[in-house]
Formats: C-alpha cells, sequence, structure tokens
C-alpha cells in the first residue's frame, strides 16, 4: 500500500488498521459459540451483535436486515437465489458479476433476460422490460461504473465493488458486500435482507444465531469488519476525493499511450479504479513487465490460453479485450505512486509491442 | 479476398496479423481473418472501431471457424 506500488486494491484492499485493532481484541475474546448462555458465550454474541450494529449504522440500514456470510460470493448467493421464486424471470445487467451469473445458471428453472449495456457499462434505465427479479450491481467490478438506482419490485444489488466507498443505491430488496475489498478481512460477507422482503434461504438451514447463514460464526473476522467499513465511511469523503482526482489523472496519462482505449464512465464510477486497454498488447506480458518494475496491477484479459474467454464485461461494452489492465488505488495511495506508475507504464507498452513488431 | 489464416493463434496474434496484412489490400477492399481465439470476436471489431476500419461482419470458414470481414478504409 501507500509507494508500495500495490495496484490491486479492487481484487482485495489491505488490512485497514482499525480491522487489525478490532480484531486482535475479539480473537481474545470472541472465540466461544454465540448461542451458548455461559459467559463467554455471552462475550462472543456481544462482539457479533456490536458488528451488526456497527454495519447496519455505517449503511444506513436496519440491524436484523444485516447477516454475515462467508465471503461476497457468498451473500451474492444466498441474497440473489433467496428472492427466486421457482420460474421466475430474472432480469440481469450482461455485465454481473460471475457470483451472480453463477448464481443464476445454477437455477435451470429460471427464465434469464440479459440486459445490454453502453459502451461505459451501463444498462439502460429506460429498457429493462418486464421481470420478476432485476439482478444489478450497484457498480461494475472490472469498469467501476455506477450504475442507475433503477428497479420496482424485487431487485437484488450486488455491492461487492462498492459498498463501503460510496453508498448503497436505493431500492434494493437483498444486497451483497465483501468485506475484503474495503479493507476488511477476507472470509466475511455481508447480506443485506430488507425487511418485509419474501426472500428463503435457498441452502440448508442451520440453527445458528441469524437463521440466514449457516456455519459457525467467525465472530473476529465480523467485528474486523464491521470496523473497517465504519472508518472507510467516515474516511470516504477525504479519501474519494482524493483518489478520483488521481483516476483522472492515470485516465489522462493513459489515453495519451497510442491505440489505448480507456474504458468505463470517466465521472459516475467508483473512485478507485480504472480499466484501459492496448492494442497488440498480450495481457500477461504487461501484468509481468509491470511487477518486474515493482507494480502489482490485474488484468482481465484472456491471451494466456486460447481456450480461455476474454472478460464478458469488456465483451459486453464492446471494449477491446486483450491488453487490459485494471489499476485501483488502495487507501492510502499517493501522487508519488501514481506518477511512478505512469513514469514507466509508457515505456513498457512500447517495449511489449516492439517485440511483437509493431 | 485475402484470407488470413490465424488458427492457432492466441490473443493478441490476430488482431497483430490483421494489422500488419491490411495494408497488403487495396483501399476498399476486404481483408478475411480465420481465427478460433475467442477474443478475436471482440477485439476484431473493436480494432476496426479504434483504427477506423470497417468491421463488415463474420461468417465459417469451410471448417467451421469463425471468419471475421474487414474492410480497409484508409
Amino acid at each position: 500500500m501507500g509507494d508500495g506500488g500495490y495496484l490491486d486494491s479492487a481484487s482485495s484492499e489491505p488490512l485497514h488498521p482499525a480491522a487489525r485493532e478490532a480484531m486482535l481484541a475479539a480473537l481474545d475474546q470472541g472465540y466461544a459459540d454465540p448461542r451458548r448462555l455461559h459467559p463467554p458465550a455471552r462475550n462472543a454474541r456481544l462482539i457479533l451483535d456490536n458488528a451488526r450494529e456497527a454495519v447496519a449504522e455505517a449503511l444506513g440500514v436496519r440491524r436484523d436486515e444485516v447477516s454475515f456470510t462467508s465471503s461476497g460470493t457468498d451473500a451474492v448467493h444466498r441474497g440473489l437465489l433467496g428472492l427466486l421464486p421457482p420460474g421466475a424471470t430474472v432480469a440481469h445487467a450482461a455485465v454481473e458479476h460471475s457470483a451472480v451469473l453463477h448464481a443464476l445458471a445454477w437455477r435451470p428453472d429460471l427464465k434469464l433476460r440479459s440486459l445490454p449495456v453502453d459502451a461505459t457499462g451501463r444498462v439502460d434505465a429506460e429498457r429493462l422490460g418486464t421481470y420478476d427479479v432485476l439482478a444489478l450491481q450497484d457498480a461494475n467490478h472490472e469498469v467501476g461504473t455506477i450504475q442507475p438506482a433503477v428497479g420496482v419490485g424485487t431487485v437484488f444489488r450486488d455491492a461487492c465493488a462498492s459498498m463501503g466507498r460510496v453508498p448503497l443505491r436505493e431500492g434494493w430488496s437483498a444486497a451483497a458486500g465483501s468485506a475484503h475489498k474495503w479493507g476488511g478481512p477476507a472470509g466475511v460477507g455481508v447480506l443485506l435482507v430488507r425487511q418485509g422482503v419474501r426472500w428463503r434461504n435457498p441452502f440448508p438451514a442451520d440453527d445458528r444465531v441469524d437463521g440466514r447463514v449457516s456455519g459457525f460464526e467467525n465472530v473476529p473476522a465480523a467485528l474486523g469488519a464491521a470496523a473497517a467499513l465504519q472508518a472507510v465511511v467516515a474516511e470516504r469523503d477525504l479519501v474519494n476525493a482524493r483518489q478520483h482526482a488521481l483516476v483522472d489523472r492515470i485516465r489522462a496519462a493513459v489515453a495519451r499511450i497510442p491505440d489505448t482505449e480507456v474504458v468505463g464512465d470517466a465521472v459516475v464510477r467508483l473512485p478507485h479504479l480504472v480499466t484501459f486497454s492496448f492494442l497488440y498488447v498480450d495481457g500477461e506480458a504487461i501484468v509481468d513487465a509491470l511487477a518486474r518494475r515493482g507494480f502489482s496491477v490485474a488484468s482481465g484479459s484472456a491471451c494466456t490460453a486460447s481456450t480461455l474467454e476474454p472478460s464478458h464485461v469488456l465483451a459486453a461494452m464492446g471494449a477491446l479485450t486483450h491488453g487490459n489492465l485494471r489499476v485501483s488505488l488502495t487507501r492510502d495511495a499517493t501522487e508519488t505512486e501514481v506518477n511512478a506508475f505512469l513514469a514507466v507504464l509508457p515505456e513498457v507498452v512500447a517495449e511489449i509491442r516492439r517485440d511483437v513488431g509493431m | 479476398m485475402i484470407e488470413l489464416d490465424c488458427r492457432g493463434l492466441p490473443c493478441p496474434r490476430p488482431v497483430i496479423e490483421l494489422a500488419r496484412q491490411i495494408l497488403a489490400v487495396e483501399v476498399g477492399e476486404v481483408l478475411a481473418v480465420v481465427a478460433d481465439d475467442p477474443a478475436a470476436a471482440y477485439d476484431i471489431p473493436a480494432w476496426c472501431r479504434m483504427r477506423e476500419q470497417e468491421y463488415v461482419g463474420a461468417d465459417l470458414a469451410d471448417d467451421g471457424v469463425p471468419r471475421y470481414l474487414v474492410r480497409r478504409l484508409g
């Protein structure tokens, strides 16, 4: 983080100090089974309840609408599948995360309708058509474009890329978040189910504190996730403004590299990430070349094996799928770090193009 | 019509071959790229847009491999 060249916070944000502090305390206090009635169990239960309360407050939702799952993916699966009656018609953005698409594919009884997106990756709010359930991400995980707060009736919102960073989009029936994307620990997801919504646990029931989830709660991690979320929400006005401006600099500088496409909405977007593609460049080659220079960056390209499909997000946007990089800033990202990256990027691209004779 | 055989080439090689060979056809003529790389279906139209050439469409070569047609505009 900071000046260390880690530019992949959209895959996983480094642990927030507030999470570390909360988890260290809870590791010693939160070991017991929160369902039991003895004092150590009551400690664990208290920690879990505090975590739930803190998440509810940070997100502006009710405490009883919050569940802790074992991951963001698990929150997506439970949140979405729990809303879907047999044979339901589901409209979903073509650019939904694969966790959403895999959950829908798992239910052969559903009638699926994929909503096309424009060149920025956004669905057309006027053309949602008819559906029983709408599955629409709050913001796209690859390109950062924020989707409109649309949809009437039953709506599932995947907020894994955005939770904590920007307020939840209005109108959700159920929603999902992922703690390690905001600086909490991995292995904690947040499932929100709106009070009064018809939602049924799609998986085998378990006799835990919270009937929406299964398995023994990771109490210290839940508290760490909650502490990080509170801190991120408290800091976000400052952090977002800084990140937004740094990403603007990256977008402008990258656009000056020849035969390059910067994708995603330039303005209505997540503050910390940007995606671009370079013609004639192999995605793995550029990730490796940047890693040798100390920069850790993700790629949505699938050039490494011809059997791999390219990013369905970039494909749906009509964007170039090869030579793709996703740069995402940590909360501590500095101008120095961004400048250092931008200083090496044009030469790295030129070198790879030279190697293939372009 | 000139046809580029890019069977078996991983991305971004079909697009690189297209960029190299487009100058071999006259302005207004069509170059065909036969490629089984799944990224070519998206990246050849994207290349046309970025390099201001015309993407005509796709059909299938005799062996069923996708064939992408590009008209040189300049």
